[in-house]
């Protein structure tokens, strides 16, 4: 139960005067800022809240009840994997010899650290059946820029560089797909899909010419229906002197089953916050390695870690490659998010990362089989990892996916994805990942059934809803238009 | 219920076509902008900017989705409705009232291949 008074705005709960804490003495108080230019000199006392130790303890305690992750509940958010994070990463991760390294210490007293970022980038290498790796970008957005730089720098190697410039797109590719290509520099291209949710062929046919870069695919896509035509696919890109790119967004169904790079992908990222158990928290750190097949490896961004093996044994080097495509991040990328994904790696090992997929499989086709007769299955098939209901079966009543997504939070369930993919009006995208258990399961169906009856019988109510959380409907518009993220003082 | 204006041009992507002598003006459909939600944002193209049938012009961004706007036929940008940069909320107020942009129509006979109102109408179920 929170306290209403302690969770107000801290700004707001500081009083004149009031200390919590006393501050050494400045010593640089006369201290000389030499140039500064004068523009970036404060004028006045920065404003920070005036408060005493316990109100700083209570308000952010109180605020940290209002947090929702999946330490605390079920977190059904399609295309974002959010299975649990198992203690153990974490307990590798705080370990003092790694939260202890400086990214300006020199490489040779850092030779343990090196080679678990080597053997992660060949675990990654194993699994997707790609030839190398770079764990420097910082997300799966980040890896997608890089990898469509990588894209850019092979046409580049062989004078295609202005030539190439078109990258395909499904209509139901992730977002980030088509605003990564831009990003690069790069024209997106869409691609239709077929009425079940599959690439249509023959509209990407007329699509390839020597103008394409790549193209850039999810497999399964965003509906966790799996390519069948992937081969194919793969084969006309190439045939057109383009590449394949894989957004690794919903590698978890496929994790030690099936690989991109035998799909036919020449690149692709993954995002190790999804399907390799590292947290989101927040926003992030995130981390999106990206495995290139043979022949890209040289593009890759710097700095790269390699191994040396002379008559000492081996050892692991920092090395600047000539052709890379230059740095996208300091350093190496967010080591501790490394370090948990290489100690979930271990910890399932080779036998039981191949129970990953089957699991997440069987708890999306269950969520699905027991809920269609009351939502609307617009693709009944069995389904990957996630799959997408069309809203509620009865719209007779009003009630919207959104109503539907914000009851749920009554219940204490996170919403699923909603309104994506666009393919449909009312989305709703489930993914229930595999540590979930049957009772949660079992629970979350229960539940949904039951918003479903009260869309008939209590419209209103589900229009209405949140009811039990600390704030209501917001304003969305509001907050799209009217951006104030500062304290406003008076 | 989407309103729908007779007299009007309409395409597949849920723009319409207001017709005055040489000149058309573009805007998204009632039906767009009741799926789009409130409208944060619209992305219009410059004045001189030369579109055909089919090209994209710009884009329009609600709290649900974004959306490139397709022009349903071909022209030179007279004018585009500076008001939506202020307010974009005023398409989802009255999206027929409140166009995008005003084109210099290249081609009149381009207006054949699109709906009227009835054939819009069934295009969208109702």
């Amino acid at each position: 139960m929170n306290n209403q008074y302690y969770s107000k705005l801290i700004f707001e709960l500081s009083r004149e005067g009031r200390q919590g804490y006393s501050l050494p003495r400045n010593e640089f108080v006369n201290h000389n800022l030499c140039d500064m230019p004068a523009q970036l000199l404060r004028q006045q006392e920065p404003k920070l809240p005036e408060v005493d130790e316990l109100t700083v303890v209570r308000h952010y305690t109180n605020m940290s009840n209002n947090n929702f992750g999946v330490d605390t509940g079920f977190y059904p958010l399609g295309s974002c994997t959010m299975k649990y994070n198992p203690k153990i990463n974490e307990d590798m991760a705080a370990h003092p010899d790694f939260t202890g390294l400086h990214p300006f210490q020199p490489a040779g007293t850092a030779d343990g650290a090196l080679e678990i970022y080597y053997n992660l980038q060949h675990s990654l290498a194993e699994l997707s059946g790609m030839k190398e790796f770079t764990l420097n970008p910082f997300a799966g957005a980040h890896g997608e820029l890089t990898g469509l730089m990588v894209m850019r720098s092979y046409h580049a190697s062989r004078g295609e560089g202005e030539t190439r410039r078109k990258v395909i797109v499904p209509d139901s590719a992730h977002g980030t797909n088509p605003a990564s290509a831009a990003v690069c520099g790069l024209e997106v291209v869409t691609v239709k899909s077929l009425a079940d949710g599959t690439v249509d062929v023959d509209d990407l046919r007329p699509l390839l010419d020597n103008t394409v870069a790549g193209m850039m695919m999810t497999n399964p896509n965003t509906l966790g229906i799996f390519e069948r035509n992937i081969a194919t696919i793969a084969a006309m890109v190439h045939e057109a002197g383009g590449l394949m790119y894989y957004d690794g967004a919903n590698l978890n169904p496929l994790l030690g089953r099936c690989r991109p790079g035998d799909l036919g992908f020449d690149i692709m990222h993954i995002n190790l916050h999804k399907t390799f158990s590292t947290p989101h928290g927040g926003g992030g750190p995130g981390s999106g390695p990206v495995g290139v097949r043979e022949g890209l490896e040289r593009f890759l961004p710097n700095p790269r870690v390699v191994k040396v093996s002379d008559d000492d044994g081996d050892s692991f080097m920092i090395q600047h490659g000539e052709e890379s495509l230059g740095c996208i991040s300091a350093f190496l990328g967010n080591f501790g998010v490394i370090m948990r994904a290489y100690a979930y790696i271990l910890t399932l090992g080779h036998e039981h990362v191949k129970e990953v997929g089957p699991l997440a499989t069987l708890n999306a086709n269950y969520v699905k089989e027991s809920l269609k007769d009351v939502y609307e299955l617009p693709l009944d098939v069995v389904c990957k990892h996630e799959f997408v209901f069309d809203g509620l079966k009865d719209k007779s009543t009003g009630v919207t996916t959104l109503d539907v997504a914000k009851r749920l939070l009554d219940y204490g369930f996170h919403a699923p994805t909603i309104y994506f993919p666009l393919l449909f009006h009312e989305a709703m995208m489930i993914e229930p990942t595999e540590t979930e258990s049957i009772e949660t399961l079992d629970a979350f169906i229960e539940v949904l059934r039951k918003i479903a009856g009260e869309a008939s019988e209590n419209p209103e109510m589900v229009k209405t809803a949140p009811h039990n959380t600390p704030v209501r409907r917001l304003d969305d518009t509001k907050a799209a238009l009217e951006q104030i993220v500062t304290y406003q003082f008076e | 219920m989407s309103k729908v204006i007779e007299g009007l041009y309409y395409s597949e992507t849920h723009e319409y076509v207001r017709v005055e002598g040489e000149m058309g003006y573009v805007g998204i459909t009632d039906y767009a902008q009741h799926e789009l939600g409130n409208v944060v944002y619209v992305d219009m193209p410059e004045v001189g900017d030369e579109f055909e049938a089919g090209d994209e012009f710009g884009a329009v961004e609600s709290v649900k989705a974004a959306s490139d706007l397709n022009t349903p036929v071909g022209g030179t940008v007279e004018e585009v409705n500076d008001a939506l940069e202020d307010e974009p909320g005023l398409v989802n107020k009255d999206a027929f009232e409140n166009w995008i942009i005003k084109l210099k129509l290249a081609d009149m006979a381009e207006l054949d291949d699109l709906m009227d109102a009835e054939a819009y109408r069934k295009f969208i179920g109702e």
